[in-house]
């Protein structure tokens, strides 16, 4: 569904790229992790889907179509897409921000439809918020915030979801609720593209994982192949260990210490 | 928007217009306007209320509605609620094209909005440069300094431009620098409204993507705005109000600041909702601080620009406070 094809991104005036000749794919009906340290270049590829920076060499493909041969609206239609991060500039009730996510399916003139009320309603319910829909965004906790900006992901439709980090600021429950949430989506046909710091969760419920490391692919397959105590500690530069968890069965990843316990 | 919010623009439109009509070196009472507006009644009364004040509040309604809608845009494309035509340099810069075209004997009420326009243009693109060379878009208040800046070198530019102008220097300045209903004629009336109802026709026409703008970029971006062609598109019928309203009253600050925010507090959520309020909110804002440019001193009058002043900076600080 989405595919990145040998893709070189660079930010204006900026001496080295972000990203360094990537290709990966998220195929519908799975979600596929990006996974890097901080400044490796994840955000970078979201922003591209965006069309706010245009590869300096290959391509981006949509269903088998350029990025670039698609108008924003095309591709919004397409790919909902929530960024790392946002801050309304005036204060909106939730309901109405949630309304926003139908911008590409309306006019210039078009009120809601029915169509649009019924897309709203039914992503309120599905990433859980109902019950504060008359609520203003400056009063929602980080959870609730995330959950309202999933909800006009939701609301915004199409075949492909893509998140940048969608659980940072949420709590156990919170977090847990938003993996289970796009497991769900997944498997009913959708292609979720997910960036997340959440190793030993994205391990646990993303179909493949792209682990980035200075805006080129260190790895880019099965968990269990990607989860590698030494390509990790190498990435991350950082001492830790993998090993599998009794429990669920997925690999764990710990970081150690950088010096002998006492 | 909801009704409530409706009915009290309109019922202070209707107040300040009123208060337009009645007030001033002669006052008159509410029914001698009423009878002088269908030409009846005292002839004396009759021209005062026809031919001097009428077309005065028609001028004030309409410049007060493009300053309105303008800094209303401004505000949510730049996330930024101290954004307006005035503090950005945009009306300065409209001025510099303004007095530039007057200089050149092309003052006609058809071309002169076309000169501030192309002298506003500059203005905001400067501005937008300098904010952008100075490496803070997220920062408002760097937004804010270019304005100031670009503002202040229009204003030496009108200075120098006007020092070799032959006759009434000093009025004509001060008319520029401080805004004036003073000159207002039907005529005039007449092509301010023209092009401040062609630009905001525009800007509500881009109330969609005005509303996501507001969010940011990227998710603006995120939902199908193509993000450059719209901001490029609100920046030019935001300079076009911005202009016209100074080729007709020249410089009027803080009326742009002031009225977005008030129609958000009573109540508007949309961005369309909030530009169309500001439309209303503004037009008797400017009528009214009109009538008190008129009336305080009388039979002096105040610079227009000097009485939208004296309330916006108060407004001005309040609203800094709150964002530091």
């Amino acid at each position: 569904m989405i595919r990145f094809d040998d893709v070189v991104l660079r930010y204006p005036r900026a001496a080295r790229a972000a990203v360094d000749g990537v290709s990966l794919d998220a195929p519908r009906g799975a979600i596929t992790a990006i996974v890097g340290p901080n400044g490796s270049g994840k955000s970078t590829l979201v922003r591209a889907l965006l069309g706010r920076l245009t590869p300096e060499r290959g391509t981006i493909v949509i269903d088998g179509t350029p990025l670039g041969a698609l108008s924003r609206l095309d591709a919004a239609r397409r790919i909902a897409l929530v960024p790392q991060r946002e801050e309304p500039a005036f204060p909106l009730v939730v309901r109405d921000f949630i309304a926003l996510g139908r911008y590409a399916h309306g006019g210039v003139w078009s009120g809601e439809t029915p169509g649009d009320r019924a897309a709203i309603g039914a992503a309120a319910a599905r990433a859980g918020v109902d019950a504060f829909l008359a609520r203003r965004t400056p009063e929602l906790s980080g959870g609730e915030w995330q959950r309202v900006r999933i909800a006009r992901a939701l609301a915004q439709g199409g075949d492909a979801l893509v998140l940048d980090e969608p659980t940072a600021f949420l709590d156990i429950a919170h977090e847990m609720a938003v993996f289970e949430l796009l497991d769900a989506l997944a498997r009913e046909g959708r292609a979720v593209l997910l960036v997340s710091h959440q190793l030993n969760l994205v391990a646990r419920f993303a179909t493949r994982i792209a682990l980035l490391r200075a805006g080129a692919l260190a790895a880019f397959g099965a968990p269990d192949d990607v989860m590698r105590g030494d390509l990790l500690e190498r990435v991350y530069e950082w001492p830790l260990v993998v090993s599998r968890d009794p429990a669920v069965g997925a690999p764990v990843l710990v970081p150690l210490r950088n010096r002998a316990p006492r | 928007m909801r009704l409530r919010t409706w009915t009290i623009l309109l019922a202070a439109l209707a107040l300040a217009s009123l208060a337009g009509l009645a007030l001033g070196p002669v006052a008159l009472s509410p029914a001698a306007v009423w009878h002088a507006l269908f030409g009846a009644g005292d002839p004396d009364t009759v021209a005062i209320v026809q031919t001097l004040r009428l077309p005065r509040i028609a001028l004030g309604v309409v410049i007060g509605a493009g300053l309105g809608v303008s800094g209303a845009a401004l505000q949510a494309t730049l996330r930024n609620p101290l954004a307006e035509p005035y503090l950005l340099g945009v009306s300065g810069g409209a001025a510099v094209g303004a007095v530039a075209a007057v200089t050149l004997h092309m003052s006609s009420p058809a071309l002169l909005p076309v000169a501030a326009f192309a002298g506003a243009v500059v203005a905001v693109t400067l501005v937008l440069l300098v904010a952008r060379a100075a490496g803070a878009r997220g920062d408002p208040r760097v937004l804010l300094m270019a304005g100031v800046v670009v503002g202040a070198f229009a204003n030496a530019a009108v200075m120098v431009l006007l020092a070799g102008a032959p006759s009434e220097t000093v009025r004509g300045a001060l008319w520029w620098m401080m805004g004036s209903l003073g000159d207002a004629t039907w005529q005039g009336a007449r092509w301010v409204a023209v092009y401040v109802a062609f630009g905001g026709a525009l800007l509500i026409a881009l109330g969609r993507e005005i509303e996501l703008l507001a969010l940011g970029e990227d998710p603006a971006a995120a939902l199908g705005v193509d993000v450059e062609r719209a901001t490029r598109r609100v920046y030019l019928a935001a300079s076009l109000l911005a202009a016209v309203t100074v080729a007709g009253a020249g410089l009027v600050g803080f009326v742009g600041l002031v009225v977005p925010a008030i129609v958000r507090a009573l109540g508007a959520r949309t961005a369309r909702g909030v530009m169309l309020g500001a439309a209303v909110a503004g037009g008797a804002l400017v009528v009214a601080a009109d009538v008190v440019a008129r009336t305080v001193r009388s039979p002096a009058e105040l610079p227009l620009g000097a009485v939208t002043a004296l309330i916006g900076v108060p407004f001005f600080l309040m609203r800094l406070r709150r964002m530091t």
